[in-house]
């Protein structure tokens, strides 16, 4: 499996080797194709179209009901052009449990094409972090061929922007609304990949879709891992977010510019940034002030968030600088 | 045909499913399945039959690894009881929506609280409409019978629905009977590979499980109801081919001396057996009572049950769960309305017992037939049997 190896400079807005870029290297083939129903500008969807790209046709998604499940499939039409099941809400991971199992052992017997076929999971963050949890950490723990990918839009967008676990701190939801008695939402995001770092799980990453190359390579490196591998995909809900359509990528860009989402991987134990440290982070106000979520955040608790912003990066660079990968740690 | 074995009924179990060449188990353990997950695992560890085992961190996990599975056209397998049933909930109506033919052994208990972990059918009673075939064995020769046998009636490709097989808990699972196995090659003879009407395959990618607006849901619901219903008729084919070849005859409503019968006894599952001696001794004390037992409970037999009952003057249903704040227990409520319309039908006495364990000796038995006439007085709809009050 070959991966690409542009890697454009977006602070400076630079791009090397232009022949090489998006355009030009990525898979014309649509495998999830236009026409379904999400909101303009939605990252989610982007973000899965630009994965299925990097994934290719031999592969099986399974995906928790939400958002993504809800535009793609109002019967009896369909934008995926890859096999497809979609179960329930909870169950993702445990339903590509059973689709990994069930095409190894039918191809094992004969009764299928003797083809590698890839097996995702895929869900929104409330499909993974909080609902799914239990079943994704079944499924990485036991260690199926099986990528899973988490489409973070930071809220039950679905069922109409209630906060979940991986809801930044300081965000108005409809369950933790912003009042003179509340911030919003009082509690940090939950680090999920940290939690599958803890399962070993031999490859984990975090991704955007405002970064589609980056995004897609690990995305094709993630397929390549014979065993579990996780990515975790910060997705723009402009709907959710109270953002315009329009601002979509650059509110991507800017999550991991202010250091709030730093895009980084961790194979066999090894962190990486994967895209490169800005000189210095971006004041976390250039990202929140085009979000009406964060509209009423006051001095004080964007103070805080900065902060802890601050602090999660240098955990993070401690991290890349000092863990070794688990190869290094044998020898 | 082989020679009787004496087995535990929950390990025959399990020795039937791997007869039957499944590709993928999940189970998750939970009182009293408990041995038909163990040894299951261990004729898969012991390579006796090519097959995945997944060990789900829950029963939720667990039938949705099957059905994903099962999406991909292997032949699958997974068994629960109780609150293993109920954690399975959500996904239970899913299965027969996504025309997965699941097949599931249930041994059979009651539901918390207070926990309980003896047999009673509460557990499946709570999940009736889900719309999943339902089976109840008898004894453990009919256990490992009706496991073949549903892997052929869900398969089929009018039916494509999941199925439960249940057994009491302990009174069935975990007692040792004398079995009779077929062998390998009459298995594969009855029941031919699963081919899937659609699989999850890049080579034909479908999509499975899509949303179903207003304008679509009513006519997915009937299509599964008319699917269900017209399941009876696969269900008496398989079984009539079972009898063929090995001599034991399976029917929705199985009847133990009920020739000039005034009384019936109605049972499901184990208690059948019970119920057969006590039907001995009233016949013996001049009691003209017969006794009819239920084995096909979804899609129920309306008129196997109309028939079966006619000629009689009073039913007496027994029920091992109780329906709290209703018309009586669910298999008399189903009864009661399979008779509604019907000319000279009996009159009916309900009798919730057995609940989470509690012993119904041959003596409850005659008791509920000869109190049958008094309970009918007392104008109640149902009564719960042999309470300390
Ligand atoms: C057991 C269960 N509880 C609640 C719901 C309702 N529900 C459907 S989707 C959803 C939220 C989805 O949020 P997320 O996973 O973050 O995906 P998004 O829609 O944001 O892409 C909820 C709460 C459900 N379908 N099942
Ligand atoms: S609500 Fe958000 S995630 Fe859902 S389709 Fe609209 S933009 Fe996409």
């Amino acid at each position: 499996m070959s991966t690409l190896t542009v890697t454009p400079n977006y602070a400076t807005g630079v791009v090397s080797n232009f022949d090489l870029f998006a355009g030009k290297l990525v898979d014309r083939e649509e495998y999830f194709s236009c026409g379904h129903r999400a909101c303009q500008g939605c990252g989610e969807a982007l973000a899965i179209r630009l994965m299925c790209k990097a994934l290719g046709k031999e592969t099986v998604i399974a995906n928790a009901t939400g958002c993504m499940e809800v535009i793609s499939t109002l019967y009896p039409t369909t934008a995926w052009k890859l096999p497809w099941i979609h179960v329930a809400f909870p169950n993702a991971a445990a339903v590509g449990s059973g689709v990994e199992a069930g095409l190894k052992v039918m191809r094992r017997k004969g009764r299928i094409p003797d083809r590698y076929v890839k097996t995702v999971a895929i869900g929104g963050d409330g499909g993974t972090v909080d609902i799914g949890l239990q079943a994704l950490s079944g499924a990485m723990e036991r260690g199926h061929d099986m990528l899973y990918v988490c489409f973070d839009n930071e809220a039950y967008m679905n069922t109409g922007i209630q906060r979940s676990s991986a809801t930044p701190f300081g965000a108005s939801t409809t369950t933790a609304p912003a009042g003179a008695a509340s911030p919003g939402n009082r509690t940090w995001k939950k680090n999920v990949p940290e939690i599958m770092v803890a399962h070993n799980v031999p490859y984990v990453a975090t991704a955007c879709h405002s970064y589609p190359i980056d995004f897609m390579n690990k995305v094709k490196k993630a397929r390549a891992v014979k065993g579990p591998a996780y990515i975790h995909c910060l997705a723009v809900c402009p709907t959710g977010w109270r953002a315009e359509s329009k601002d979509c990528i650059k509110l991507g860009r800017l999550a991991v510019e202010t250091g709030i989402f730093p895009l980084y991987e961790v194979e066999n134990g090894k962190y990486r940034l994967t895209v490169e440290k800005p000189e210095k982070l971006r004041p976390v106000t250039d990202y929140m002030k085009m979000q009406g979520r964060f509209r009423h955040l006051g001095k004080e608790e964007i103070g805080y968030f900065q902060e802890r912003v601050n602090l999660e990066f240098a955990k993070l660079m401690n991290k890349v600088e000092c863990i070794q990968s688990w190869d290094e740690l044998k020898g | 045909m082989t020679k009787p074995v004496g087995m535990e009924v929950a390990v025959a179990a399990a020795e039937a499913v791997a007869l039957c060449n499944i590709d993928v188990a999940a189970c998750y353990p939970i009182t009293p399945n408990t041995h038909i997950a163990e040894h299951l695992a261990d004729i898969i560890a012991d390579g006796r039959i090519d097959a995945e085992y997944i060990t789900v961190e829950s029963e939720h996990s667990a039938l949705s690894a099957v059905m994903g599975a099962s999406g991909t056209g292997a032949r699958t397998f997974t068994a629960t009881s109780s609150q293993g049933l109920m954690y399975m909930h959500e996904i239970l109506p899913i299965t027969p929506a996504m025309r997965l033919p699941v097949v599931m052994g249930l041994g059979n208990r009651a539901v918390s609280g207070p926990i309980n972990i003896w047999n009673d059918h509460s557990d499946i009673m709570l999940q009736r409409d889900s719309g999943w075939m339902s089976i109840f064995a008898d004894n453990g020769q009919e256990a490992v019978d009706m496991f073949i046998q549903a892997f052929k009636i869900a398969e089929h490709p009018d039916v494509l629905m999941p199925i439960n097989v249940n057994m009491d808990g302990f009174q069935l699972t975990h007692v040792v009977e004398p079995i009779v196995f077929p062998t390998q090659a009459q298995v594969n003879k009855f029941l031919p590979p699963y081919k899937p009407f659609a699989s999850l395959h890049p080579d034909h990618p479908v999509s499975m499980g899509t949303l179903g607006l207003p304008e679509i849901y009513t006519e997915a619901v009937k299509a599964r109801d008319v699917v269900l219903v017209n399941a009876k008729k696969v269900i008496l084919e398989v079984w009539k081919e079972w009898e063929k070849m090995f001599g034991r005859k399976y029917e929705p409503v199985a009847s133990y001396k009920t020739a000039g019968a005034e009384i019936l006894l109605l049972t499901m599952g184990s208690m059948g057996e019970t119920a057969e001696m006590a039907v001995d001794a009233l016949r013996k004390k001049g009691v003209k009572v017969g006794l009819l037992k239920l084995k096909l409970w979804r899609p129920f037999p309306y008129d196997e049950i109309r028939k079966a009952v006619r000629g009689a003057k009073t039913l007496v249903v027994t029920d091992r769960a109780v329906s709290y704040g209703g018309p009586g227990g669910p298999v008399c409520s189903e009864i009661r309305a399979a008779l509604y319309d019907q000319p000279n039908r009996p009159e009916i006495v309900n009798y919730i017992i057995g609940l989470g364990g509690r012993d119904v000796r041959v003596e409850d038995f005659m008791k509920m037939v000869e109190g049958a006439p008094k309970a009918k007085k007392s104008g109640d709809d149902y009564q719960i049997y042999g309470v300390r009050e």
